[in-house]
């Protein structure tokens, strides 16, 4: 029986991905068209289809290859994974995000929590809450000694005296409780100033700062409350906060929308004020709007990440390389195979946390009653809710099972699922073919940079 | 080979060893947490 292998061609480059072994090959023309046939023709019949190009000898070289390749479980490997039993019952929260303001400064169009409020009215966190939250956080984190705590909004800076004094109390409680607790923010960057920065670089693991690219793409979505743009005000307060970040974990994140399917070009506009570390990812909208991504843009969507793979390919090889962070892969040392199978973990191993203190899976779930897990008082109560996350994996959604990428993509975002489909397990097949789309361009820019790194020469291919 | 170059050296299957330590980040693949995917982190084990 052989498994499905995935092959395509990029920058230049036949590959050729072995899902279940991970193993990813650069293949020459003839072994990518014996490929074609291989599962399906004996040597004989390869042979004979394809001798009007090829010398008989060649097949056979390459053929044996193949073998070789099948033969060490690197091409074509069996689905091993299938029946194994995740029992994810003993699973820890690993982190929470902290919704310190159900409130912001600006009125996205784009914004999934209702511009701030998520829909149950603007308010601040509370630090007596806050603290509630640490100590939720550390009591169901079990051993795990490195936890995280994310603060969001709405825009959090808007509440910046309590975050720093939940900051200064997480980590009084972390020490006592043998654990270290890393900080994280997502702002608008609305409200960032130099004593602020200064801060956050001192207390904060990881930044994420949002700017949409072009000052006429961003202004057309990033409103402020008055209705004008809002990149004039953001993006110096970014560009400075970057530079003071230096080398620290940090990302400039932007949203793509049917308005800008030339996205590259915003990346690029990103990297062009110095930011190295970005990320760029399509808005996730049900409603018919004008920005609203549909099924007819895919194709579009599909050519822009190509340009963009094309780019940052280019800027590599001039020196000025930048990061984009659904460009990145890890293809040696990823996570093992449990947690392959389900890589959310909304619910169960991350949870979001209201300024009213109530627990949802995660934030953008915040505000639907059906989807409350408890509060910071009782704790998780709605355990069958909690059960339903856990069970999840996928190899419980017939799409997910057979799909090439399912090692890289986990199952993806279970919110997405349930707000364009209603349920947390069916896919939202956009999202996931501009995903496969993504993991192809990052694995050919990994293959890329291994095979042509060397005096521009692929490393074989001595043929 | 002279045909095929294969780009990575470990298995996944390799990974059936490993004890899923649970050790490894939390992924988020939504909007605003800029989809911290599976397939971008590493194990920490």
């Amino acid at each position: 029986m052989y498994s499905k292998i995935h092959k395509y061609k990029q920058l230049g480059m036949n590959i050729v991905v072995d899902p279940v072994s991970g193993s990813i090959h650069v293949v020459d023309d003839l072994t990518y068209e014996i490929l074609d046939l291989y599962t399906e023709n004996d040597f004989n019949t390869i042979v004979s289809l394809l001798k009007n190009k090829y010398s008989e000898d060649e097949i056979k070289d390459a053929y044996d290859e193949i073998e070789s390749l099948r033969n060490k479980g690197l091409l074509y490997s069996e689905d091993v994974y299938k029946d194994l039993d995740i029992n994810r019952e003993n699973s820890v929260i690993k982190a929470i995000c902290l919704n310190v303001a159900h409130d912001c400064n600006l009125r996205c169009s784009y914004c999934f929590a209702s511009t701030g409020d998520f829909k149950g009215g603007r308010k601040l966190m509370s630090y007596e809450v806050g603290k509630k939250a640490i100590d939720f956080l550390i009591k169901n984190s079990g051993n795990r000694k490195v936890v995280e705590v994310d603060f969001f909004g709405g825009e959090p800076l808007m509440n910046f005296e309590v975050v720093k004094k939940i900051v200064e109390y997480g980590r009084d409680e972390a020490e006592k409780h043998g654990k270290t607790i890393k900080y994280t923010i997502t702002t608008n960057g609305v409200l960032l100033d130099d004593e602020k920065s200064t801060y956050i670089n001192e207390n904060f693991s990881n930044v994420v700062l949002s700017l949409d690219g072009r000052k006429e793409i961003n202004d057309g979505m990033r409103k402020r409350i008055d209705g004008s743009g809002s990149y004039d005000v953001i993006a110096p307060k970014i560009k400075n906060f970057v530079f003071k970040r230096g080398n620290k974990e940090h990302y400039v994140r932007g949203t793509f929308t049917a308005k800008n399917l030339d996205f590259t070009d915003d990346v690029l506009h990103l990297a062009d004020m110095g930011i190295r570390e970005i990320s760029v990812e399509p808005v996730v909208e049900k409603e018919d709007t004008d920005y609203t991504l549909k099924q007819e843009h895919l194709e579009r969507i599909l050519k822009e990440y190509d340009r963009l793979t094309e780019e940052y390919i280019k800027r590599i090889d001039e020196g000025r390389p930048f990061s984009f962070y659904h460009f990145k892969i890890s293809l040696d040392n990823g996570p093992c195979i449990k947690k392959r199978l389900q890589g959310c973990g909304a619910g169960f191993e991350y949870a979001a946390i209201t300024p009213d203190g109530e627990i949802y899976p995660c934030h953008q779930f915040v505000g639907n009653e059906l989807y409350k897990l408890g509060n910071v008082d009782s704790g998780i109560e709605n355990k069958l809710l909690q059960e339903k996350f856990m069970e999840s994996d996928i190899y419980k959604r017939e799409e997910c099972s057979q799909c090439w990428a399912r090692f890289y993509c986990s199952g993806g975002c279970f919110a997405n699922n349930y707000n364009m489909n209603g349920d947390i397990n069916k896919p939202y097949e956009l999202s996931c073919e501009m995903q496969k789309k993504r993991f192809e361009c990052a694995i050919a820019i990994k293959a890329y940079e291994m095979m042509f790194k060397k005096n521009n020469k692929p490393q074989q291919f001595d043929n | 080979m002279r045909h095929i170059v294969t780009i990575n050296r470990t298995s996944l299957k390799d990974s059936l060893k490993k004890p899923g330590c649970g050790e490894c980040q939390a992924s988020c693949q939504s909007a605003c947490k800029t989809s911290c995917t599976v397939a971008n982190q590493e194990c920490q084990n």
